[in-house]
This record gives structure tokens, sequence and C-alpha cells, in this order.
């Protein structure tokens, strides 16, 4: 009885073969890991710029501090815009696996609104704080604002600008392989920006306010 | 349905493409995540901002939200699980949290060490008024 049933395993093992043995993985599973990998790489550079933020912080040579310059309301709302982009972002994935042209061109209709608002908002607190003598080269605290901040907006530009081309590129090539393809990365890279921002609105905005 | 394991490409919710799957659940994982975050990120403001909780451990409570956060991220809207084809994905994702780790908390203790060791501006202020 027990040699029978360990027969039974052991023909059972055989028959899954491991990951290793099913052969070279499907294109789509090497370019998303390839990305992966760009990602993870993408966010060990904003690691530096995290650091050299935290360790600049207090060095304002005079010059306004945190306290003085962040506007929570307009912080929150950037975040609401970046988050709910994440989430429609994600429906919109869920409408390419289903082939679905309408719901695709509208959750990325929506992505793309949210983002734009998001850097809008951005821009606009950049315009004020420069406004008011706080620029980049005020102090050591700014510049590491300006450089960590702004590398996040030049990011989130790159991803408006991707998310248009590959709407064009649905509307005229279709739900190709490629295209596909495409998209996978592009949601990924939406989705690790938003966990960017989320250090971001930590670290910045909210410890900034502390001390 | 076979029981080959598939490696799976980070983001996707399913090792198969082709295999059919449920559209509602798919959305009501996002909507889940959605839910989540929008309570951590709430909760961070408030943490920030109120007055009712030791001001010495507000720091340490947020960082604390947003590590939660980004795990609420990286499970609901990247996918990323502990299953067998998602290794790949999970042990990237470790190597890149360990040189982040490295690059944040060395820089921090570095330069909070060589401040330690330079002369505060205060003393040297008092240093000059004496003459």
């Amino acid at each position: 009885m027990n040699v029978a049933v360990a027969v039974d395993e052991e023909i059972r093992h055989e028959t899954r073969p491991s990951a290793s043995e099913a052969g070279p993985a499907t294109k789509r599973v090497v370019v998303g890991y390839g990305f992966w990998i760009f990602l993870l790489s993408d966010i060990v550079m904003f690691s530096a710029l995290f650091a050299a933020y935290a360790v600049l912080a207090h060095a304002t040579a005079g010059g306004p501090k945190g306290v003085e310059l962040f506007n929570q309301r307009s912080v929150a709302i950037e975040t609401g815009c970046l988050l709910a982009s994440s989430y429609t972002c994600g429906l919109m994935s869920m409408a390419i696996a289903s082939r679905r042209y309408s719901a695709t061109y509208l959750m990325a209709f929506i992505t793309f609104i949210l983002g734009a608002a998001f850097l809008a908002l951005e821009i606009r607190e950049f315009i004020g704080m420069i406004a008011i003598g706080a620029g980049p080269q005020r102090s050591a605290f700014l510049s590491a604002f300006f450089t960590l901040v702004g590398c996040h907006g030049l990011h989130v530009t790159a991803g408006l600008v991707w998310l248009a081309v590959m709407m064009a590129q649905v509307a005229i090539k279709g739900f190709r392989e490629t295209v596909e393809r495409r998209l996978l990365c592009f949601s990924l890279f939406w989705h690790a920006l938003d966990i960017v921002w989320v250090w971001l609105f930590t670290v910045v905005y909210l410890m900034g306010v502390l001390s | 349905m076979t029981d080959t394991q598939y490696d799976r490409a980070p983001g996707d919710a399913t090792a198969l493409p082709d295999v059919e799957q449920g559209t509602s659940s798919g959305v009501l994982v996002y909507t889940i995540g959605l839910g989540l975050a929008v309570v951590l990120t709430a909760m961070s403001f408030w943490v920030a901002n109120t007055s009712l909780l030791w001001a010495g451990g507000v720091a340490l409570g947020l960082t604390v939200l947003a590590i939660a956060q980004m795990g609420v991220h990286l499970v609901f809207f990247l996918h990323v699980t502990t299953g067998p084809d998602n290794t790949n994905n999970v042990m990237a994702l470790a190597f890149g949290v360990l040189i982040v780790a490295l690059v944040v908390v060395g820089s921090l203790l570095i330069m909070a060490d060589l401040n330690d060791n330079m002369m505060p501006p205060t003393e040297l202020m008092n240093l000059q008024m004496q003459h």
C-alpha cells in the first residue's frame, strides 16, 4: 500500500516539469522581467536622491524651511490624483487582457487626465516657490528638494508621453503581441512611480512639516 | 490546464495569459488595493498633523505606514506573490530593496556621524563672541 503511494507520488512529480525544464520562458515574461530590473535600478537611483535630501533637509542656509513652503492640501490632492490614476491604469490592463477597445481608451484617458492634474499641481507649486525666492539655488535643502521632486515629475511627464504614444499604437496596430508587451511595461512603470511617490510625500512633505 | 510551472511576468495576475480570468475578481483586487491605499494615506496625513500622539514616535509611525502602503501597492497593483511562478521577480525585488536600504541608511549614518564630529556652529559663534 505504502509502496504504491510512493510510486504514485514519483510519477506525479515526473509529469510536472520544473520551471527550468518547461523550456524557454515566453517573450512576455522575458520582456516584463527585463523591465522589472530596469525599474528596480531606477528606484536605486531615486534612493540616492532620497539619501541626499535626507542629509540636506536641515541645511536651509537661513532660507525658508519646509514648514513654511509646503502646502499639505495641495500635496493631498496630488497624492489622490496619482493613486486614482494607478487604479485606472490597473483597470486599463484588465480591459487590454479582455481586448476591449473602448474600455481601454476610457481608462487610458482617465489615467492621462489624473496624471496631468498631478503634474499641473506640482508645476504650480514649483512656480509659487520660485516666485517667493525659494528656488533651487537658495539653499542645499531646496536644491535637494527640486532635484528629488523634479526627477519624479520628469518620470510622470515621460509616462504621460508614453501613454499617449501607446494609445496611438493601439488605435493603429490594434492589440498585437508587441503592443501588449509595451502596455505591460507601461503599467509596471506607472505603478512603480506611485510607490516612489508614497515615499516622497512621507519623507519630504509629511516629515518635513514635523520638525 | 497542465501542471507545468510557468514563470510569470511581473505585473501579470496569472501565469497563463490565455486562460480566461474572471474580470470581476480582477476589479475586486484593484478596488481592495485602492481602498487600503486610501486608508493608509489618510492615516499618514492624520498622524503627521495630530497632536494626540507622542511627537517622538510620529516619524517612525509614518515610516511604518509608508512601508505598509508599499506592500499594498506591490501585492494588489503589481501582483507580486510568494508563488513559485514569481520567484525571479521577488528575488530581483529583494536585491533592489537591499541596495536601497544600504544607500539610504549608510548615507544617513555616515553623515550623522560626520555632523557629530564637527564643532557645532553655536559653539563657534560663542568663541567668536568672547574675543
